[in-house]
Formats: C-alpha cells, sequence, structure tokens
C-alpha cells in the first residue's frame, strides 16, 4: 500500500500534504543551525523507566531499548533529550482517542523520556508493545513499533520517527514504514535483538542506534 | 563553515500519529517568554489544511535567539525553573492546536533577526514541516533577509506575522491551497560548499 492508500484510508491526510516544493536554506547564519538545550532538570529520574510508574507492574514482556544517536559524522549527539511513547502490550495506547480493541492496563502508560549520555547512548526499561488495527474495515495492522522524538545539537536535526522489532511479519504490510522508499534507509528503523543488552532475568535487550540529519554550526563539546 | 561529507544514512523520519497528546505538550510549553516580562509578545495563529478545515491534531515548536542575540540556549527548555541558572529564556516553545487549529505561544523578539524558527508535525504527514515566522514589521527583512528576498512577493506573505495589536500577531499556517505556507530544507545544500 502506498502513501496514497493511507490518504484514501484516512480522511482528510490527502488535503494535508504540501504541493509546492520546499524551499532550500543555506544561509550560514540560519538560526535553525543551532538548536534548543536540555538538562537535568528536564527528566525525573525515574522517566525512563516505564515499567516502574505504579506499584504494579505492567503486563508484557519487558524490555531494555538502548542505542547511540549520532549525527551523519558519527559524532554523538550528547545530553540531548530524548521523548517515547508507545501502546501497551496489548496494541492499546493510554489516550482517549484510542478506541481500539486491546484493554487498557491500569500500570502503564507508555510514556518515558531520558538525556543521552556523553557517548550519546540513551536507554529505556519498558514492555514490547504489541501490533494494533488502524483501520476496521479492511486488513490494515500497525507492526510493533515506539514512537520516539529526538533533537540534535541543531534544530535542522530535529525529528520524530518510529522504532520497529525484527522479524515482525507485518513490516511487509505496514504503509508507513514501506513510505520510505529506500532500503538502507528503512532498515535504520529496525531494532536489532542484543543478548548482551538483556537484563538476566528481567529483560530482553534491544539496540537501535540513531543517526540525525541535517547541518550544524560547530559541535558543541562542553554542553553542561 | 565546513562539513566533512557525511558518511551515514540518516533515520528517516515517521509520521507522528495521532497519539502524540499525552507525551510531547508539557507545562510552561507555551511561554517561552518569562513570567511578567514587559517585552512579552503573543503570537498566535490557526493551522489549516487544503480544504481550508482546521487542523485539530498538530504540534508546532518554535526555536530562536534570545532578544541579546544568544544563540546557544539554555537548559531546562521543557521545565523552566529560576533555580536553572538563567532568566528563564530558553528560546524553545512547543503547543499543540485545539480542536478549531489553534494555537498561541508568548514570546519575546529574537536579536540579531527577525523571525522564529518553526517546526510543525502533523498526524498524517509522512514527515515533519519547517518553516519561519517573520515577526512584523519585516517590510525591511524583506530585501536584507537571505530567504525573503529569494521570494516572490506572494510567496513571501506567507512567512510574515500580521499585526492584531501593540505586543502581538497572527500567523496562520495553511499545508496546502493557494494560501500554501513556504516550508524549508535545511537538509540539502550546506554539504557541498
Ligand atoms: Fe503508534
Amino acid at each position: 500500500m502506498t502513501e496514497s492508500a493511507i490518504g484514501a484510508s484516512s480522511p482528510g491526510v490527502a488535503a494535508r500534504l504540501p504541493r509546492r516544493p520546499l524551499v532550500g536554506v543555506r544561509d550560514p547564519e540560519a538560526a535553525e543551525l543551532w538548536g534548543p538545550v536540555f538538562g537535568d532538570q528536564d527528566v525525573g529520574a525515574l522517566d525512563a523507566d516505564l515499567t516502574q510508574r505504579y506499584p504494579g507492574r505492567p503486563h508484557g514482556e519487558c524490555i531494555a531499548v538502548t542505542g547511540r544517536i549520532t549525527d551523519r559524522q558519527g559524532a554523538p549527539v550528547r545530553r540531548q533529550l530524548v521523548e517515547i511513547w508507545q501502546a501497551n502490550a496489548s496494541g492499546r495506547y493510554a489516550h482517549q482517542a484510542d478506541r481500539g480493541p486491546g484493554p487498557l492496563d491500569p500500570h502503564f502508560t507508555g510514556v518515558g523520556r531520558c538525556l543521552t549520555d556523553d557517548q550519546g547512548q540513551y536507554r529505556f526499561i519498558t514492555v514490547k508493545p504489541g501490533a494494533y488495527p488502524w483501520h476496521t474495515d479492511f486488513n490494515a495492522w500497525r507492526p510493533a513499533h515506539i514512537h520516539f522524538s529526538l533533537f540534535g545539537t541543531a534544530f535542522t536535526q530535529r525529528t520524530v520517527t518510529q522504532m520497529y522489532f525484527p522479524g515482525d511479519p507485518l513490516l511487509a504490510h505496514d504503509p508507513f514504514f514501506q513510505a520510505v522508499t529506500d532500503a538502507r534507509a528503512r532498515a535504520r528503523l529496525v531494532a536489532t535483538y542484543d543478548h548482551e543488552l538483556s537484563v538476566p532475568g528481567r529483560a530482553l535487550g534491544y539496540r537501535w542506534d540513531i543517526v540525525l540529519d541535517g547541518p550544524a554550526a560547530t559541535p558543541r563539546e562542553t554542553d553542561a | 563553515m565546513t562539513v566533512p561529507p557525511p558518511t551515514l544514512v540518516p533515520t528517516p523520519p515517521q509520521t507522528i500519529g495521532p497519539y502524540f497528546g499525552h507525551a510531547l505538550p508539557f507545562a510552561g510549553g507555551t511561554d517561552i517568554a518569562p513570567d511578567g516580562h514587559p517585552d512579552t509578545v503573543t503570537v498566535h495563529g490557526h493551522l489549516y489544511d487544503g480544504e481550508g478545515d482546521p487542523v485539530p491534531d498538530g504540534l508546532l515548536e518554535i526555536w530562536q535567539p534570545a532578544p541579546d542575540g544568544t544563540r546557544t540556549g539554555a537548559p531546562g527548555s521543557r521545565r523552566r525553573e529560576p533555580a536553572a541558572g538563567h532568566n528563564g529564556f530558553t528560546g524553545f516553545g512547543r503547543v499543540a492546536t485545539d480542536a478549531r487549529g489553534r494555537w498561541t505561544v508568548r514570546t519575546l523578539p529574537p536579536g540579531g533577526i527577525g523571525y522564529l524558527s518553526l517546526c510543525l508535525f502533523v498526524r498524517g504527514l509522512p514527515g515533519h514541516l519547517r518553516t519561519r515566522l517573520y515577526l512584523p514589521p519585516a517590510q525591511e527583512d524583506s530585501t536584507t533577509d537571505p530567504l525573503l528576498s529569494a521570494l516572490p512577493p506572494d510567496r513571501r506573505r506567507t512567512l510574515i506575522a500580521v499585526p492584531t495589536g501593540p505586543h502581538s500577531c497572527r500567523f496562520d499556517i495553511h499545508l496546502q491551497g493557494p494560501e500554501e505556507t513556504v516550508f524549508l530544507d535545511f537538509d540539502h545544500g550546506f554539504d557541498h560548499p
């Protein structure tokens, strides 16, 4: 299914796509070559563990998701904000607009955030989200995924994307994943199972490295 | 500015979807200006689709230099506290559109330039959109600003906010249609100076 198929089945989307070409900005003084800065006050100590918000544990398979965020040259994105949101193990978001069939989990809201460390590493503890139907009239299922909101060293690198799980048979049928036509770019969206990252007796480990696009001003080596 | 040739394939964007509302908006995200600052400007507008219908599930982010022209930002961009060691101005704001497609932020005019940088996320779009909001009066900027001066007048107009009071202005964003806002690309052009 293609982008136009998404539009045909999601009312209103076709009227949202700009028709005119983007205008390129090549100004070396553009303010977008700098960007917002975050610090320890912007995240709570427990924000990176989505399984510890309530006295009870959430349903599902506990996972540890970690990876390194770099720019296209491989330089780490240090001390920067990472925000995630996801469905619970039954494929249901704790969001009032989600009328899906999966049950809510009283011990899971599916929202997390953290700062990257000095090597650009982030880490979350959560549960593996369930697949969910995004249309009721035909077979339209989202593969299991975690939404990621990412900041780089420059506002040009700001992006929102989704992490998928390896070997998911729904990836072949998902128009949102398949909308990325370049196979190498599509591969970037899929995490790998990493046995070394699994926490004995607790969580299965997944690695998902992220490469941010876009130019920046000078690298900020000493951000506090 | 010299940039070595890129080597890694970037992670592509994916749609923000409909369920970001409990994850991304934060308390105080619309108040970029410190509380009670006398130079505060209220910037408001609507987000419309190509049919002229309001878009109720958009998320708008604002980035800008401080009034003194400082571009390096300050920690505390999502939890502003006086104890953070700066004057409460971080240059970053985030606002979700309401049921009628409206949004409002309060900020201070940026130093050195005439615009706020916007990043727009909308359900259904495969990725985000970038644009700029030039604060009025922007007539002078239209000849000296490299972006405005390169645009024909009818396109330039879509980037300039309209005054609605002594300390307020309105900036409507049109995703499509005859008044389609100019959207920007920063990802190409710097790699081969
Ligand atoms: Fe989702």
